[in-house]
């Protein structure tokens, strides 16, 4: 008979004391763990790192997401050192060798985000769940930003947005876990009017159609604000449901309505919809108040412009890039993606491309995967050489401040890609704001969370 | 008074598109007794007809021009059509600037011959098989046809404008003594007004007074009695599904500089159009064309402001308010037969 007190009782509660002693860092403060490869979710064990690219593979934005696919590819392919290493080489961060982040060969997953929230959060899930990504990105709708972006501060993992334009993804539904490059309505807003009221005046009424959602919400109310302030009138704002095809009777009304500038808030095929309506209804050809009668597009992008083809000409609006940019950064991306794919890459290709190389810089600079590290990595950081000029990723709501571009139509393109030529690059200190400015207010950025 | 003219007129255009497809429907539906799901799909076929004669038209050739460079700094390619090469640059591009009139001639035959295939290759197999059936499989082809079309066009939309000569609109306002551009209305969407008159015309006046549409008719009011009198009604019906596909083909094409055409765009009038043909009355083609006309009007006015400031959302819901309303009253629809889905 033994006198040992070892018990089978006792074993188990020992073991169950030191499991939740363990366990106790993770529960209380994940950041603790920000310098170790474990104690976050889906910490890689192996030799590669998982990135998840959520893009719209089928619906309306399959294009742009067919071309944000090809960019991540090739994101892929320079940090694992293949091909020319494009904007690698320009970045001023130079932490980047091509071996892969943290010595580990990257892999990617994709999901098809249908441009639907719900199927957006779906394929997010999956990729995370069942792939094991460490990071997702991608994207080319607002709704679907936010969403994923929730899910993702949810889950545990970094999310780098892709097209997304909304103000309320950085403002009221901003997310420790959660960064966005692309600029946004508020930007476009204050870069366009001025340019406006040099072409077309201060005495000026303007009439907006705009899509019923979270971007185009933000979008008209950014531009209103701003035009207003430069001494316009706003004559009417009409939403238009987001899937309206026929614009003709929002488009009628607007000449008899008094105003002389027509704002198209809308984006993607709703925008080549309405602005082919406004064409047809003849408004560019009229007069109104004794002035040419002006169509206005906020958010322009190339292949929306090459939707709506010869409609586009003279027409202004913004661009967060463009692949005619003579900086060396946007010269060394366009030449590895032209090379590689035969034509030039868009805004949302370019956006996507500079989140995956930002991500991957930051993990080396921070020698971790671990999100809390990965966000106090990006949190503050200025880079250049990504083909926007100096850029910083602010702190408090983890938006990109860079220079925007105000682009037209071109009147004259020399191929099928050059249809916008850049009027003026706006310098960043006129599109900025304060993290508190109203436009952005409500929400909190909250605490990163590694979840795990 | 201008404004309700305005709605009036942009009413007419929507409900000539929703009149030619719910014809056709009712075509198919009268004729064959079947409920065609992938009758949009044929619509947006008949657009991308459009879009396919312009990129024909189009086909060009290559030479480098040394003295200009492309994006990437080589050479540029300059590409020069073969029509403005065999024609002269002026005819050449009037040619490709009629390309969506052309396609008129061009889709015909082509529609004809998929609603043939369609219909011997796959319809035929469901006949006898409950509606839900017939729904299912033809909903199935309406995707797939849209993810072919999706695969060999991407998802944009594709611009396919109207000859040069109807760019522009016309000022009704002045015409009746309103303000000028109170009331002004694109060319083309008279054009396309006009235009599916004449196809309706067409069709009622290709049932009424020639003998096959005699037979047709006879064989959709009493298909055994007219089969006994040795008449090969199943041949004709066939051919007036491939009809049925023409009509909204045809619709497409011209349809195509209205909205860029895109491989969704069947879908987006599909829904509308199967509730016109309930409105009209399910086998009525009056019927189907007074719905068509009525719900585009309907359709229109309430997207206007006023009526969306004290109803909002209004513009959403009317056609299947309006189509409720009609049901409750009329359960066969505005000119429904007795016995016609009645069993």
């Amino acid at each position: 008979m033994s006198n040992s007190n070892f018990t089978r009782r006792g074993l188990l509660k020992t073991s169950a004391m030191a499991g939740g002693a363990l366990a106790a860092p993770t529960l209380f403060d994940g950041s603790v763990w920000a310098d170790g490869h474990s104690g976050y979710l889906n910490a890689p064990t192996g030799s590669t790192v998982t990135l998840g690219f959520n893009v719209p593979q089928s619906g309306p934005y399959a294009d742009e997401g067919a071309d944000e696919l090809r960019a991540y590819e090739l994101a892929v392919e320079h940090l694992n050192g293949g091909g020319d290493g494009g904007m690698m080489s320009t970045f001023s961060s130079k932490v980047l060798q091509g071996n892969g982040i943290l010595g580990k060969k990257v892999e990617f997953v994709t999901g098809d985000t249908q441009t639907k929230s719900d199927a957006a959060r779906a394929s997010a899930k999956s990729m995370i769940e069942k792939d094991g990504a460490v990071m997702i990105t991608g994207g080319s709708s607002s709704g679907v930003a936010v969403a994923v972006q929730g899910l993702c501060q949810e889950a545990g993992v970094i999310f780098m947005a892709g097209l997304t334009h909304s103000n309320d993804t950085t403002g009221k539904d901003k997310k420790a876990n959660g960064f966005r490059h692309f600029f946004n309505g508020y930007m476009s807003a204050a870069a366009l009017a001025p340019v406006l009221q040099a072409r077309y005046g201060s005495d000026r009424t303007a009439y907006h159609l705009t899509a019923d959602y979270t971007w185009g919400w933000t979008q008209q109310e950014s531009i209103q604000a701003a035009t207003e302030a430069l001494g316009w009138k706003t004559a009417n704002n009409v939403l238009t449901p987001l899937a309206t095809t026929d614009f003709s009777s929002y488009v009628a009304p607007v000449l008899n309505s008094g105003a002389d500038v027509l704002v198209l808030n809308h984006y993607g095929g709703n925008m080549v919809n309405s602005l082919t309506s406004a064409v047809q209804f003849g408004l560019r050809e009229k007069q109104v108040n004794g002035k040419d009668f002006e169509i206005v597009v906020p958010l322009y992008s190339r292949l929306m412009a090459k939707g709506a083809g010869e409609n586009v000409k003279g027409i202004f609006g913004s661009t967060n890039w463009h692949w005619s940019l003579t900086d060396e950064g946007s010269k060394a991306f366009v030449k590895s993606f032209g090379e590689k794919y035969g034509f030039p890459p868009s805004q949302a290709a370019h956006t996507c491309y500079v989140q995956t190389m930002l991500y991957a810089d930051a993990a080396e600079r921070a020698g971790t995967f671990n999100p809390c590290g990965i966000v106090e990595a990006l949190e503050g950081f200025k880079f250049d050489g990504l083909g926007n000029g100096p850029t910083e990723y602010r702190a408090e709501d983890h938006q990109c401040f860079k220079d925007v571009l105000v682009v037209k139509g071109k009147d004259n393109p020399t191929s099928e890609f050059d249809l916008l030529e850049i009027v003026e690059i706006t310098p960043r200190a006129q599109v900025e704001y304060a993290v508190d400015h109203p436009m952005f207010a409500g929400g909190e950025l909250g605490k990163c969370n590694p979840g795990a | 008074m201008d404004v309700i003219i305005l709605q009036l007129l942009n009413g007419l255009d929507k409900g000539s598109a929703y009149a030619l497809i719910a014809l056709g429907l009712t075509l198919i539906f009268g004729t064959l007794g079947v409920v065609n799901f992938a009758h949009g799909a044929l619509f947006m076929l008949g657009a991308f007809c459009a879009v396919t004669l312009q990129r024909i038209l189009s086909l060009s050739f290559e030479t480098i021009d040394p003295t200009k460079t492309d994006f990437l700094g080589n050479p540029a390619k300059i590409k020069t059509p073969y029509v403005e090469s065999w024609f002269g640059p002026e005819l050449g591009s009037s040619i490709i600037d009629w390309s969506v009139p052309l396609a008129i001639l061009f889709a015909i035959p082509i529609m004809i011959g998929i609603g043939y295939i369609m219909e011997r290759g796959l319809i035929k197999h469901f006949y006898k098989r409950p509606h839900a059936d017939q729904i299912l499989v033809t909903f199935g082809l309406a995707i797939v046809i849209q993810e072919v079309i999706k695969q060999f066009y991407g998802a944009n939309p594709i611009p396919t404008p109207a000859p040069d000569m109807f760019k522009g609109s016309f000022d009704f306002g002045t015409l009746l003594g309103f303000d000028p551009n109170a009331v002004i209305y694109p060319y083309w969407r008279l054009v396309y007004f006009f235009f599916a008159a004449l196809i309706i015309a067409a069709v009622f006046g290709f049932l009424q007074f020639t003998t096959f549409g005699m037979v047709v008719r006879a064989g959709m009011a009493d298909r055994e009695t007219v089969g006994l009198l040795g008449i090969n009604i199943d041949r004709r019906f066939t051919i007036m599904f491939g009809i049925a596909a023409a009509v909204a083909g045809l619709a497409g094409v011209m349809y195509a500089p209205i909205n860029s055409p895109n491989y969704h765009m069947g879908m987006d009038f599909l829904v509308l159009s199967f509730v016109v043909v309930v409105v009209g009355g399910m086998g009525s083609l009056p019927g189907a064309v007074l719905a068509g006309f009525l719900l585009g009007i309907l359709e229109s006015f309430s997207s206007m402001n006023q009526i969306k400031q004290i109803l909002p959302g209004i513009d959403q819901i009317i056609i299947y308010l309006v189509a409720i309303i009609i049901l409750l009253v009329r359960p066969r629809g505005l000119m429904g037969r007795k016995g016609v889905m009645e069993d």
